[in-house]
């Protein structure tokens, strides 16, 4: 019931949040300072991960290789695959909800707790819309570059791997990377990730927004928005998965 | 001058404000006192609209606020300032885009003009020349200061402080409480102050309003508070020893 009411919640929030922005030159500075918060900032944890996990990813499948009758394109075909269609748009979503959502719920939670969102409010400004839309916009821009950015290095990580451990050439690695490619799975990744970016900012934003009490609460607050993304992000994932690729 | 009408409020069913009918006047700094946990902030987040009141209405110069849908009130709100108990400046601006903020989402005055504007209110507070401080760099007193020049930069018809000397020392209390006089006197505005402060009251009220277990209980001036012969409002008023020694001169003066 609690849930139920919660879901409810949520939903009449994002309809104050999706309304014509009071100023627009305003709607616009917040989204570039928002790009650069949740999306620039996210780069390094973005490159770090995706090149080790890449890494990780080709040297597993290579030392799983046992039979003669896989070529030896299929480390590079494995590597492709995994990334574009789960590593990069899934799991970096995941530990993109750690680092943005904890960011969002707690930077509007301290603005609700400190009276920051009353002032806004008494000045008659929408607060939703003016602390909220800036950085799904900017989540729903960035979120894919970042993903894409991730795919590229996830790939170069393998290649790099199996090169320093001289387990494939270039050559083979490449060839097995544009093995099957199927160019709709980028299309899948895409959607995943833009589902996974809106539900991060707009889940944290929720428990930033309503939380009540003082900087402990906003310290639970922030946790539970993580988890939560975290969740909304499998289950989104499982059911774009069956509506995208199986039906 | 803001009109309240029968106002209610309920918490989670246990009501916290009854039946409130009160008047605030324009030109006046009125209060509202009482002890902590009586309803005095419950009561003035109703009439600006942070808390929704259960029944009863507020009127501003005779518009229903109570009745109005999220437009019509942000019309209003941008005729009301308000002073937080903890300033409520926004931490990622400096003391002079706070002030500037509120003009550049309303108005569709020049950069110019705007930066005039907040010149003049960081004057008019004493603050001129501190237009690139962050509001961490300020004291608590200053921040205060910021916070009534954001309030007035507007010029708002409603002016509404919470708690404005919480935290503060004695001195810049009195410093703070003249501001606020001053500018209701000069701007002829409705200015609405909750305290338990009994310096302020002193101070500054004009007209007072007792809240006592969310019920208007007595309203008066800062003279007749003295003498009040109310059980709650003397307990109130001459709650430390300090105040009590002070009547017992005063009344053996009088003897």
């Amino acid at each position: 019931m609690n849930l139920l009411k919660q879901f409810g919640k949520y939903i009449l929030m994002l309809s104050v949040v999706f309304s014509r922005p009071d100023r627009w030159r305003f709607f616009r500075k917040h989204t570039f300072l928002e790009i650069d918060q949740i999306g620039i900032n996210s780069l390094p944890i973005v490159a770090l991960m995706s090149t080790f996990m890449g890494a990780v990813i080709a040297l597993q499948t290579a030392s799983s290789m046992e039979s003669p009758l896989l070529p030896d394109y299929t480390v590079g075909f494995i590597t492709q695959s995994s990334t574009i269609l789960e590593f990069s748009p899934t799991i970096i979503s995941l530990i993109l909800a750690g680092k943005v959502g904890s960011n969002v719920a707690s930077e509007i939670g301290t603005k609700r707790v400190t009276e920051q969102i009353d002032a806004l409010e008494i000045m008659g400004v929408n607060s939703l819309n003016f602390l909220v839309l800036p950085k799904i916009t900017a989540a729903l821009v960035f979120f894919p570059v970042l993903v894409i950015f991730s795919m590229a290095l996830s790939m170069f990580g393998g290649w790099l791997a199996l090169l320093v451990s001289n387990l494939t050439t270039t050559e083979i690695y490449i060839l097995g990377i544009r093995s099957f490619f199927n160019p709709f799975h980028i299309t899948y990744a895409l959607t995943k990730t833009l589902v996974f970016g809106f539900l991060i900012v707009s889940i944290s934003s929720f428990y930033g927004y309503y939380v009540k009490g003082g900087s402990l609460d906003v310290g639970k607050a922030s946790t539970q928005a993580v988890v939560s993304s975290s969740v909304a992000i499998l289950i989104a994932n499982f059911i774009l998965t069956q509506l995208m690729l199986l039906s | 001058m803001i009109e309240v009408k029968n106002l209610v409020k309920s918490f989670n069913g246990q009501k916290v404000l009854f039946d409130i009918d009160h008047v605030f006047e324009e030109g006046q700094v009125n209060l509202i006192i009482g002890q902590s946990g009586q309803g005095k902030s419950v009561l003035a987040k109703c009439i600006v609209g942070l808390y929704e009141a259960d029944a009863g209405q507020i009127l501003f110069d005779k518009r229903n606020f109570t009745d109005m849908d999220r437009t019509e009130r942000s019309h209003i709100r941008q005729e009301i300032g308000m002073l937080f108990q903890g300033a409520a400046l926004f931490d990622s601006m400096t003391v002079e885009q706070n002030i500037m903020f509120p003009l550049q989402m309303f108005t569709n005055m020049t950069k110019g003009e705007i930066q005039a504007r907040a010149d003049f209110c960081l004057d008019r507070v004493n603050l001129a020349g501190r237009n690139k401080l962050m509001p961490s760099e300020c004291s608590g007193g200053m921040q205060k200061r910021v916070g009534i020049a954001r309030a007035i930069s507007m010029n708002p018809r409603y002016l509404f402080c919470d708690e404005p000397n919480s935290g503060l020392d004695p001195k810049t209390s009195i410093v703070i409480d003249k501001l606020i006089q001053d500018i209701t006197k000069e701007y002829q505005i409705t200015t609405v102050v909750i305290t338990h402060d009994m310096n302020s009251v002193m101070e500054i009220g004009d007209h007072i309003l007792f809240i006592h277990q969310g019920k208007k209980w007595w309203e008066g001036d800062r003279h007749s508070i003295i003498n009040a012969s109310n059980p709650e409002i003397e307990s109130f008023v001459y709650a430390s020893s300090f105040m009590k020694e002070i009547r017992t001169q005063l009344q053996k003066k009088a003897l």
